[in-house]
């Protein structure tokens, strides 16, 4: 199997998926003629031309309010927000309207919004953002962060064929420096089902996106020191593979759960929660959450280092489980 | 006939008037319903707009999949694209077979691909780029539909309405957008929402066509938006008409709207659209008074055995609420 970057795997899913279906266009700032801004629907338009893959003006209300009118038509709209965090701008009309239309009006909208998040390359306070515990509080959106090239494939074909909005997180870090196996013929990843990076027997690491590689890294660190740990990739945050979290928890009886996202409100308190639910008898420590400091996430190099998780903060959150 | 109509026949007229009547005769059994609190959300009403609802609504081609969005005050635009009015009454009512199975309430309601026309939500301006997206998607499909949304005074003042318009204007997409100014937004006047000299100067903004009609003058706004729909469906693009109406109630049905100076609502209370109307199809003579009682009959027994359609219809079934988020369920299918 070829070997295929993140960020390429990205815009193979996209291609292959308007060659399949004609009903699939992309619409975003710059993602015509430049080819986005990231590149990674660089010679799109080539293919399928300026009809369906659509430049706006910086209007990211018009570009998801836009995809949300034509998916209600039966479109199977991409919207791109250039980094995810303007998506902040177009919030209303993607948890008011798009988010909402199947279960207040009967009205598919099967919209895939998708962007470049995620901190560690510098990009600043409006350059960093990690969106997903913005959005699980507004019923009505699936959303996804993949952590591997096959996976940034398989669950945006997946997000593209779904019959309700996607939120598609893409970790903008993992672009260029993931390469992995990705297969030529298609297939898909299920949303809501997570994958389990390594076994293990001691503790178990939750964590999707970027922060996968921080998980590993540790269990790597742990194992030397004689400690087997599970990573649970979750992949998808809504739905959520509730099954595959709660039978490593009820193998290892120790959890941390690792995002990039600020810890207070953040995805982790929410399985952290369902955890103490539904497998409280099976916890032998209190459950470990490694996130960011609440802080909107700075600039230069050392402060961002400073508030984004690492190997270290993760290790230092294993040691104190395993000594409870 | 003295009086230009703009290629409308006399059965045209009078379908106009059934629809204006019906529109009026409609919310004043809201009304009456809401006294009797068989009505449970809130009520918004569209006296001294109804003129322009109904004339613009009627300049579309339903048949070509056009597809009308109104405001909360646009009733009367719907029901010329086809809503039941028991449908409406059940929405009201919050009735578990309303089209949005009590989810949702009044005229929030519709689906473009098989209605021809959809509701609000109550963000507003976010219809606007929704339109566009709806149009967007007809030209896609090589329809030919052209889309009309309404936006207030108030609604205009909005960035989602912005954007929409700048990006339905740069795609040339084939979208009406009539903009009301009735005087108030909730209790805001328009010359403290915007400082344009007209809200249809805003179309300068945008590069598209723009023009002002008085919005209590049925055959005028018909003729506008008839010119505007037909630019839309040759290619033509944008058009932002301003309708100038009047809200001869408050916002709500609890809003005795005591901001608004009297004499203000004495003046256009003479210019009531619906009156209007009906004194050009008489003086004209396009109908008689006979033929004018005989649609205020028709209305009449149309909406009695809606509202006893609404009313015999059941509430919801309570854990329904749990259903129909995502597909999968079947809930929608059944």
């Amino acid at each position: 199997m070829p070997e295929t970057t993140y960020i390429d795997a990205i815009t193979q899913a996209m291609s292959e998926e308007m060659a399949r279906d004609e009903r699939v266009f992309l619409i975003g700032e710059d993602v015509g003629v430049y080819g986005g801004a990231f590149k990674t629907s660089y010679g799109l338009i080539d293919k399928y031309g300026a009809e369906r893959v659509i430049d706006t003006p910086i209007s990211e209300i018009a570009i998801i309010g836009a995809a949300s009118g034509a998916a209600i038509m039966g479109m199977r709209p991409i919207a791109e927000m250039q980094f995810i965090d303007f998506i902040t701008c177009g919030y209303d009309i993607l948890v008011n309207f798009a988010s909402v239309s199947r279960y207040l009006f009967g009205r598919a909208c099967p919209i895939v919004v998708r962007g470049p998040a995620g901190g560690g390359t510098h990009g600043g306070p409006y350059h960093s953002l990690n969106p997903e515990a913005m959005f699980m509080n507004r019923p009505g959106l699936k959303i996804v962060a993949p952590a591997t090239a096959y996976d940034a494939k398989g669950l945006l074909k997946a997000a593209i064929r779904d019959d309700d909005p996607v939120l598609y997180i893409e970790h903008k870090y993992l672009y260029r420096r993931i390469k992995d196996e990705v297969p030529d013929e298609d297939y898909i990843v299920p949303l809501g089902k997570a994958a389990i990076r390594r076994k293990g027997k001691d503790l178990t690491i939750i964590t999707w996106g970027a922060m996968l590689y921080v998980a590993l890294d540790a269990a790597a660190e742990l194992e030397k020191e004689g400690v087997s740990a599970e990573v649970i990739d979750l992949r998808s945050i809504i739905p959520f593979d509730e099954e595959a979290i709660l039978e490593s928890v009820a193998k290892t009886n120790r959890v941390i759960i690792l995002h990039e996202a600020p810890l207070t409100g953040g995805a982790g308190a929410e399985f952290a929660a369902r955890i103490a639910d539904k497998a409280f008898d099976y916890l032998d420590a209190p459950i470990k959450r490694v996130a960011a400091l609440d802080v909107p996430t700075p600039y230069s190099p050392p402060l961002e280092a400073f508030v984004l998780p690492n190997k270290d903060k993760v290790l230092a959150a294993a040691r104190e489980l395993l000594v409870y | 006939m003295t009086i230009e109509t703009h290629g409308l026949t006399r059965d045209q007229l009078l379908d106009i008037e059934y629809y204006l009547r019906l529109t009026r005769s409609l919310e004043e059994r809201v009304v009456a319903l809401f006294r009797q609190a068989k009505v449970i959300g809130g009520l918004y009403r569209s006296l001294g707009q109804e003129g322009e609802s109904v004339a613009a609504a009627y300049a579309l081609d339903y048949k070509q999949g056009d597809v009308v969005q109104p405001l909360i005050r646009n009733v009367g635009s719907i029901l010329v694209a086809g809503a039941k009015p028991a449908d409406i009454l059940r929405q009201y009512m919050a009735k578990g077979n309303s089209p949005t199975r009590g989810r949702e309430l009044n005229i929030h309601f519709g689906n473009p691909q098989t209605d021809g026309f959809i509701g609000q939500i109550s963000m507003l301006g976010d219809m606007i780029p929704v339109m566009a997206g709806i149009t967007l998607a007809g030209r896609m499909q090589k329809k030919k539909l052209v889309g009309l949304a309404f936006i207030g005074d108030g609604g205009s003042s909005t960035g989602a309405f912005w954007e929409g318009m700048n990006f339905a204007s740069v795609q040339r997409l084939p979208l009406v957008v009539v903009i009301e100014d009735n005087g108030y937004a909730y209790s805001t006047p328009t010359w403290k929402q915007s400082a344009v000299r007209t809200l249809a100067d805003k179309a300068y903004a945008f590069g598209c066509a723009g023009e002002t009609v008085d919005g209590n003058d049925v055959l005028a706004v018909y003729d506008a938006t008839k010119r505007a729909v037909e630019r839309a469906r040759e290619g033509g693009g944008v058009t932002l008409l301003e309708v100038k109406t009047f809200r001869m109630k408050g916002h709500a049905e609890h809003d005795n709207q005591a901001y608004v100076p009297k004499e203000l609502i004495e003046e256009w209370k003479v210019k009531d659209p619906v009156a209007r109307f009906e004194r050009l199809l008489l003086e004209n003579g396009f109908a008689t008074q006979d033929d004018i009682t005989a649609i205020e009959q028709r209305v009449k027994r149309e909406i009695d055995a809606a509202t006893d359609e609404a009313e015999a219809s059941p509430m919801p079934t309570p854990s329904d609420a749990a259903l129909g988020l995502f597909a999968g369920d079947g809930y929608w299918d059944a």
